[in-house]
């Protein structure tokens, strides 16, 4: 279900990391020998073996990370992202893997698209990439896309990302044929009639900045719907990008009735609130928007109690000329890949808001679970899966910088703590800093 | 992106000074509602003189960037500048390379090729005068952008709520009608906040906004007790069909037009124009020696003097405006 461009399995050591891996339940300083792509040994003062040696001192050996949602724009907008430069952005960003979304241009609902993207990402991607395909033909809501065959050509979860499924009995009719394919929905929960031309939060700057509120509600009663439908089918679902405490509520609820739905929260959601609006700054335009502190608190709450099991940047690139407009001309989203750790890090590890064991497996093991895809880990015989962190450097967000052919970050300008210096994808070095 | 608020001259850090822009009142402080209000009470009386025109501007180029249809605003900034001595410029986005579906960061840097020393920009999303201000080197007064902010409308009302009570502090103004697509009502509110008038906004319920940090009522009766009732435009063309905001219209004006039986006799009414009389106001209201609507349209003019003065000088007060403006 994954594929990555085929190269030759490195052979490397890298020397005295703090090897970190939380469900592995190692923390210890070791050495790691990777022979041909494969960690073959872990311990105390390891054979070379004439191996590439890396110095690992006062780094951080992790997992590398898992990333479910990534729009690489191809096909269609191979201006703003390309599945060599989305992949490259993701590896500088210490991801081995992400998934890309189905809403380009065409959108991927048939076996012949998905096809020449899985044969493209065989030739050009850098870390392991998967691809989801559409619930409905063109997205559009009102007919399945033939979820047998595309799972067979390798779709490895569906979704409509980006529009809501408005119909409840077409979102019925999916999680009933979906269960044929063992592939889980992945669900953007929009009531339209309630979030319709809202560019904001539905709050307090919403009404002081005058624009039409997209209110949390519109989200929840979504996420309602779908995990009731989900309940009443017996289904499996995952929740996109969830943004309020309504939202996390009803999930919570959810599992503690045994249901196996799953959701995923975002950088900027745990990061920013409405209150960034004020700026009129294009780059904290995102669907769904961010959202009061209430919110914020909920869904940190929830990431830490494992309510929500992953990170999801929802990296969405856009040309530069699409967002230097008004923000109310803006179009919706963010870049992320390349942030997301070293944002995280430093606004909720640092200040002592969230363990780093936690973050690094919400940003793994996590999204690998939810999506059933191989755990990234630092054991013997595992495919080396792994990024080395240096927790001490301090770095510059700058548009000039990004691996990714956009740059609409909220974060530039920022300075971030804790850098990713090395990322191993599929056994090969694909990214060094 | 931190905008640049209009600062006192003493307050100003050394070195060169802050582009100044007018982009919303609450880049404002109440001193700089203060001297705005002082600087346009003196040109008031510059244009009660037989020669209107000053040399104050001479030389400066102001150019009024509207993309959005507009009489009163447009007609006052470009009346403004003229009688200030300043060349003027105005684009409107019909019959321009708007049409050709020019981006408006190229608009305005085109314009801003021309080094013009002011930019007065009306469009209808939000977030249009901050993006001005950020492409070019123009000073940039917001007349007006979607549902957000019509800073100079607020310092007019201000300005006419003045010259007619003599005072601002302590008055009590009903702001009535479609609050929600209103940036005239989110810039009054912050303005009468910075200068101690009592607000209460009152409208059907899905036309007053959600969150909002103000005194709201759905009962249009409480405008009684109001020293001056504010009505709002009821906006139909930012309603779409079937949003259902109202029943009807027919059903607004019965509920909420502002009628001669809703007012006490003498209570003083302003409305910000166009008016759509028998929806929102009631024809006898717009036509009664107490509707201010025409003193609000000749404080335009001395208001709009006064914010280009005012970003364009930095601004000393009162007198001393009047006196640099008769030197020049």
């Amino acid at each position: 279900m994954l594929y990555i461009k085929d190269r030759p399995g490195e052979d490397v050591v890298v020397r005295g990391a703090r090897v970190l891996d939380p469900v592995e339940g190692i923390d210890a300083v070791l050495d790691v020998r990777i022979d041909a792509g494969t960690i073959a040994a872990i311990g105390e003062r390891l054979d070379t073996n004439e191996h590439r040696v890396v110095d690992g001192t006062g780094l951080v050996l992790a997992p590398a990370f898992v990333d479910p949602h990534v729009h690489l724009r191809t096909p269609g907008r191979e201006d703003e992202e390309t599945i060599a430069s989305g992949t490259q952005a993701a590896a500088a960003g210490g991801f081995c893997a992400i998934l890309a979304m189905p809403n380009t241009e065409p959108v991927v609902d048939s076996a012949a698209t998905l096809g020449a993207l899985v044969e493209a990402a065989g030739r050009d991607a850098e870390v392991a990439l998967g691809f989801l395909a559409a619930i409905t033909r063109g997205q559009r809501g009102d007919e399945l896309t033939e979820m047998a065959e595309l799972a067979d050509a390798g779709a490895v979860a569906f979704s409509d990302d980006g529009v809501p499924v408005a119909s409840a009995g077409m979102m019925r009719r999916a999680l009933q044929y979906s269960s044929i394919t063992g592939r889980k929905l992945a669900l953007h929960c929009e009531e339209r009639s309630l979030s319709h031309d809202g560019h904001v939060h539905e709050g307090a700057v919403a009404a002081e900045l005058g624009f039409t509120g997209y209110p949390s509600v519109a989200e929840s009663v979504m996420v309602e719907r779908d995990l009731a439908l989900a309940a009443y089918e017996g289904q499996p679902i995952h929740l996109l990008h969830l943004s309020s405490v309504e939202s996390v509520a009803a999930l919570r609820r959810a599992r503690d009735a045994g249901a196996s739905a799953s959701g995923e929260v975002t950088p900027h959601h745990l990061v920013l609130t409405d209150e960034a609006v004020r700026s009129l700054d294009p780059n904290v335009k995102m669907n769904p928007p961010l959202r009061a502190e209430q919110d914020r608190l909920a869904l940190l709450a929830a990431l830490k109690d494992g309510t929500i099991e992953c990170i999801a940047t929802d990296h969405a690139p856009h040309a530069l000329h699409e967002k230097d407009v008004p923000f109310e001309a803006a179009p919706f989203g963010v870049t992320g890949l390349e942030t997301a750790f070293s944002i995280l890090y430093t606004r909720l590890v640092q200040p002592g808001l969230l363990p780093l064991a936690t973050l690094l497996e919400r940003m793994s093991a996590g999204p690998a679970r939810v999506f059933g895809l191989d755990r990234p880990r630092v054991a013997v015989g595992a495919a080396a899966n792994i990024v080395l962190l240096d927790l001490e450097r301090k770095w510059d967000v700058d548009a000039h910088g990004f691996r990714s052919l956009s740059r609409n970050s909220w974060l530039l300008g920022e300075r971030l703590g804790g850098a990713v210096t090395m990322t191993i994808a599929g056994g090969a070095v694909a990214f060094e800093a | 992106m931190t905008s640049i608020r209009l600062v006192r001259d003493d307050l100003r850090p050394p070195g060169p000074p802050p582009r100044r822009h007018l982009l919303s009142v609450s880049d404002l402080t109440r001193d700089d509602v203060e001297r705005l209000l002082g600087t346009a009470r003196t040109f008031g009386v510059a244009l009660d003189r037989e020669v209107k025109k000053l040399p104050t501007l001479k030389g400066r180029l102001v150019v009024n960037l509207f993309y959005e249809s507009s009489t009163r605003t447009s007609s006052s900034f470009e009346l403004a500048a003229k009688r200030l001595s300043a060349d003027t410029l105005t684009i409107k986005s019909a019959g321009s390379s708007v049409d050709k579906g020019e981006s408006l960061k190229d608009t305005a840097q085109t314009l801003g090729a021309y080094d013009p020393d002011v930019i007065v920009i009306r469009h209808p999303q939000i977030g249009a005068p901050q993006l001005v201000a950020r492409v070019t080197d123009a000073h940039v007064v917001n007349a007006g952008d979607g549902k957000h902010q019509h800073p100079t409308q607020a310092l007019l009302d201000l300005y006419t709520i003045q010259q007619e009570f003599d005072r601002l502090e302590g008055l009590h103004v009903a702001v009535v009608g479609d609050v929600l697509h209103s940036r005239v009502a989110r810039s009054l509110l912050q303005a009468f906040a910075l200068v101690g008038v009592r607000c209460t906004l009152v409208g059907p319920p899905a036309l007053l906004p959600r969150g909002l940090d103000a005194e709201t009522t759905t009962d249009i009766g409480v405008i009684r007790d109001a020293d001056v009732v504010y009505v709002l435009r009821m906006q139909q063309e930012r309603m779409e069909a079937g949003a259902n905001f109202v029943p009807s219209l027919r059903e607004y004006a019965a509920r909420w037009g502002v009628t001669p039986d809703r007012l006490r006799p003498g209570q003083k009414v302003m409305h910000p124009g166009p008016m759509n009389r028998g929806v929102e106001i009631d024809p006898r209201v717009a036509d009664s020696v107490d509707a201010l609507v025409e003193t609000q349209v000749r404080s335009g003019l001395v208001i709009r003097m006064a914010v280009l003065y005012d970003v364009l000088t930095g601004g000393p007060v009162g007198v001393r405006a009047l006196a640099a403006a008769e030197v020049a």
